[in-house]
This record gives C-alpha cells, structure tokens and sequence, in this order.
C-alpha cells in the first residue's frame, strides 16, 4: 500500500488538470488545463505548490474523496462550493490534513462552476506529451485520458509535512459575473457597429448545454455583416466564435486550436475564471477593453496571488472533534 | 529578400494573429512558414508557441514578458526570403481504397462523374501539401487536390469512420487520428497513425511538409497494419533538394 487520493464518488466532468498541454499546438493538441487558472493557482499556493502544478478540478457534480496511508495536505478553492469533513461543513476556501479514514465531501454551493483539490504532494500520473492535464476527448492526461470516477486511485509522492489548517484569504476570487471583459477582434470587422453594440449589450446566460470545451451563449442572435466562414485560423482561449446561426460560443480550455468561423472578440484572460464560474442561466454583458487594461489586470491578478494570505483555523470556528479530524492540534505542537 | 506587411489582429492580450495573405495559397503559406522558422529560431522570451495555418501565424505571448508593440516590431524586422523555401519533407503514406476502407469511394466516383480507379488515380496521383493540423491532434489538413476530385461536404452528417480513414471535402484532404461522424467523404484509410501519443516522434508530419497518397491492396493494409501495431513507422520519408 502507498499513499493515494481515491475517489468514492465523482459526478461528471471531475477531471486531473495542471497549467496545461503547451508546445504541441501546431499538432492540433489542445492545452486544456484549468477553466478558471486563477482558483487553481490559490489552491496551489496554499498548499506550497506551483501555479500550475496538478490538481483535482470539480465540477458541479461534485466528489468526494479519502486518503489511503497517509495524511495528505491538501487546499481548496474555486467558486463557493459546500464542503464537509466528515459530514461537517469547512469554510469554502481551505487548506486541511485530509487523514485516511476520514471523507471529504465537495459538492456545488451558492455559486460557481469549479473548485479545484490541490494536493501538497505530487501527484504520480504518468504524463503524457508533457502533461497530466485531462483532454478526454482526445483521451489525453489524467487517468487513461477521461474523467475521474469512483475506485480511482491518484498514488501521492514526495509528500509534505502538513500545515496546519487554515482558511485561505483570497479576494481576489470575488468576482461578480456580470461584467465580462474581452478585447474585440480578430474577425470583429466580419460585424456592422450596431452588431457589435448588440454583442457588448446582451444581456447573456451560459447555456445548459456548455462544458469544458465551450461555453455556449444564449441571448441576441448576431447577424454577420460579411459571411461566418474565414479560411481557419488559430484559436485562443477565451475567443467567442459566431457561426452562422448567429448565437455566440466562447471556446474554453478544451477548445480546437484551429478553426473557421470568425470570432468577434476575445474575453481577457483575467476573465477566463469569472466567466467559467458562471452557472447556467446567470446573467452577463461584454464591456471591450484596451490591451493596455488587459494587462494591466494580469498584472494585478499576479501580484493578488503574490499576496494570498492564509488564517489559522481557530477553536471557536470548529467543534473540538472536527479539530481534531483538521489535524489542527498536530499542525500546531509539531511547529508549522 | 522581401520583408513582409502582415496584417496584426489580436486575439485577446496574449495572443496575436499575423496575417499574411487573403487565400489558401502555397507562396502565401511558404510566408507563414518562414515567420514560423524565424520566430522559433528568435526565441524570444515571452513567445509561448506559435501556430502555422493556412495564411496567418498565431502567436501565444506572456504579454508580462513581451508587449505587444515590441512583439510587432520583432515580428516586422523578420525578413523572409520568399524565392527560397527551406527543404520540404515528402511523405509516401500507404492507403487502401479498397470498398472495404475507402467506404464513399463510389459515391465520390458518383459525384465527380469519375470511374473509381480514376478517382484513386488522381488522389494517389497527387502531391499534398500539410497546411495545417486543427480539431483533434494529428488530423491535418492537406490542399493541392485535383480540380476533378474537389467536391462539397455532405449535407448531413455520416456514421463514424474509424480512426485512419483518409477523408475528402472542399478541396482538401484530411488523414483523421479519431474515430468520429463526419460531414466528409471517405475515400479511403491508411494503416499508418499519423498521431501516437506514446512513440517518438508522436506525430509524423510537420506543417510545411508534402505527402503523396500510395494506393495498397487488403492485403498489404491488413500487413502493414500489424507492423504499425508493433510499433513500426510505416510511412517513408525523404528530403526534397
């Protein structure tokens, strides 16, 4: 027996991701990596980890999850999902000991799309082409290239020593979705002015039909001033394509890397996370910015992560037993 | 040597479109190619990776790293020499396009008005070029098919075709990796995989390379099938002067 994550439960879409599957674009192999990278890198963080190092990505079905042999840090943060050690409920945003014999719950909350399992630990998998991250629909990364499910097994090594519990302090995972930000083009020019007034305007909802690769749009129907097909070209993430039928689609972190419809703007990658945390049926407008505004929000959201604080657990948050299931008690004789 | 006037069109803060032509047209993607080979032989900090398509480069950037107007600056002083593309890669890929494997073969013959060994003809006839990979890894799009053979997608989509099929449509050719329903036309499949995750090279191909079609019996796919499940690499490969 060796250390491990095992997954009881899984609802769908709960795959490994980490920073994603670069260098091989020109292949047709997709990055994928996480929707929302910021949440991801918060995670992260807190438990000591690289931006972009793997981690559980949740979906609204939600997991739940145990330890095998060994205590195993680990944090989490996202949209404001519900999880319970077991059974009791734990702030939102957390770094903890998970101990075996003990069942962490995560399931879908007020709010949000995605929390994302850091581990402070490497997590074993093989990676494939450079990466752990899942692409199930070419059946890359993760386990054998599709999303968890209950009985899977993520082996741990190099294993820290845990610290003690905390809530993690991250502001900037506040981000109300009403107000997505996209610099327009690279086929804005395919639209007439008052198209393009239409498309900031909206109002939008996320479709129930969306997922990892795309993100579709109700809301206006677009009409093309100069045809929908372009010769294809390289996508982004983040680029919302208009085919013909008019009804806008923002390709996600399993889109194509190429493709021939035109795409009228391009939501800014500081955005990428509050637009994947939006649940079908939320509300939303695009307002265009500037490159210069852009990255100036980049900047800001590195130097928000720079600036993640983390807040010991205190006794009087949490019943004594549940303490003890924190492993508060160790963190704090044993000097972290 | 000429230098170039792309068009820059920004695909978000951290990737930029360069445009270098308004068609699929060799001279414009030997363009793109060679702002390819310079870009990779720059190196430059805070360039991710770059993207050759038909007629325009896309660039992925850390505009932490690399702002915009130095990248257009940078990408402006590449000088590229038109007249003199680098050495192409030539590919012969075996394909059957036995009724077996080549499963639309007479409704393309139907289509082109065209008997089916003339339409194996011209396609195996031809010379290919790799313009660009999109949709799924490995499945790229090769132009420079025969008049005769350029015919539209189907009006409605057709069961899926296994992974290898050669399929056609709109003038090009595409060698798919996956199995999946296509709005294509197969017109034949080859046993080599274009795409293998765990082999090195995992893919076979580069973007810029030229690939002829050689017609196989059942016989020889079934054959050279098993040699590919072996691990063997069954497509052969020479360098162009």
């Amino acid at each position: 027996m060796s250390a491990a994550l095992r997954i009881l439960t899984a609802g769908p879409a709960v795959t490994l991701q980490d920073g994603g599957r670069f260098g091989r674009m020109r292949f047709g192999v997709t990055a994928a990596g996480p929707m929302d990278p910021l949440a991801c890198a918060v995670a992260n963080a807190a438990v000591g980890a690289d931006p972009g190092a793997p981690a559980i990505e949740i979906s609204l079905g939600g997991v739940s999850i145990d330890a095998l042999d060994a205590a195993v840090p680990v944090a989490l943060a996202g949209g404001a999902f519900e999880i319970s050690l077991d059974g009791r409920p734990v702030p939102g945003a957390v770094r903890l000991t998970l101990e075996p014999g003990r069942n962490l719950r995560v399931r879908a909350g007020a709010a949000g799309a995605w929390c994302y399992l850091a581990v402070g630990a490497r997590i074993a998998v093989p990676p494939v082409l450079g990466s752990v991250a899942t692409h199930a629909r070419s059946g890359l990364g993760g386990l054998a290239g599709r999303a968890l499910a209950a009985g899977d097994r993520l082996p741990l090594a190099d294993l820290r020593t845990p610290d003690a519990p905390a809530t993690l302090v991250a502001p900037c995972l506040e981000r109300p979705g009403d107000v997505i930000r996209v610099i327009l083009g690279p086929q804005a020019d395919y639209f007439a002015d008052d198209q393009i007034a239409l498309f900031c305007a909206g109002p939008w909802t996320v479709s129930s039909r969306s997922d990892r690769m795309a993100y579709l749009l109700d809301g206006p129907t677009l009409r093309h001033a100069a045809g929908f097909n372009i010769i294809s070209d390289g996508i982004a993430m983040g680029s919302i394509q208009v085919p013909g039928d008019g009804r806008p689609i923002v390709l996600m972190a399993d889109r194509q890397v190429t493709g021939g419809y035109t795409k009228i703007a391009t939501v800014i990658g500081p955005d990428l996370g509050r637009l994947a945390q939006l649940r079908p049926g939320a509300r939303f407008r695009f307002e265009p910015v500037t490159i210069e505004d852009a990255v100036a929000a980049r900047r800001a959201e590195r130097d928000a992560l720079a600036a993640l604080r983390l807040e010991p657990l205190l006794r009087q948050d949490l019943g004594s037993e549940l303490l003890l299931g924190l492993n508060l008690i160790g963190g704090v004789t044993s000097g972290h | 040597m000429t230098a170039i006037s792309p068009r820059f069109l920004d695909a978000g803060e951290a990737a930029l479109v360069v445009e270098l032509g308004r068609s699929v047209d060799p001279a414009v993607h030997d363009q793109v190619l060679a702002l390819d080979r310079a870009l990779i032989a720059l190196a430059l900090p805070g360039v991710r990776e770059t993207v050759p398509t038909f007629r325009s480069l896309m660039i992925h950037y850390d505009p932490l790293v690399i702002d915009r107007a130095r990248l257009v600056e940078r990408v402006r002083a590449v000088e590229l020499d038109a007249g003199a593309p680098a050495c192409a890669t030539r590919w012969t890929i075996p394909c059957c396009y036995d009724a077996a494997f080549g499963e639309d073969l007479a409704e393309i013959a139907a289509l082109t008005g065209l008997p089916e060994e003339r339409v194996v003809a011209l396609h195996a006839g031809a010379t290919l070029r790799v313009y660009m990979y999109g949709f799924l890894p490995g499945f790229c799009y090769l132009g420079g098919m025969p008049p005769e053979l350029v015919i539209s997608r189907r009006a409605t989509i057709r069961p899926p075709h296994a992974a290898g099929a050669v399929i056609i449509a709109d003038g090009m050719s595409v060698i798919t990796t996956f199995s999946m329903p296509t709005g294509w036309w197969v017109i034949g499949r080859t046993p080599e995989r274009l795409f293998a995750p765990m082999r090195d090279p995992s893919f076979l191909v580069g973007v810029g390379d030229r690939l002829r079609f050689e017609a196989i019996d059942c016989a020889t796919f079934e054959a050279l099938a098993a040699r590919v499940a072996a691990g063997e690499i069954v497509a052969r490969r020479d360098t162009m002067p």
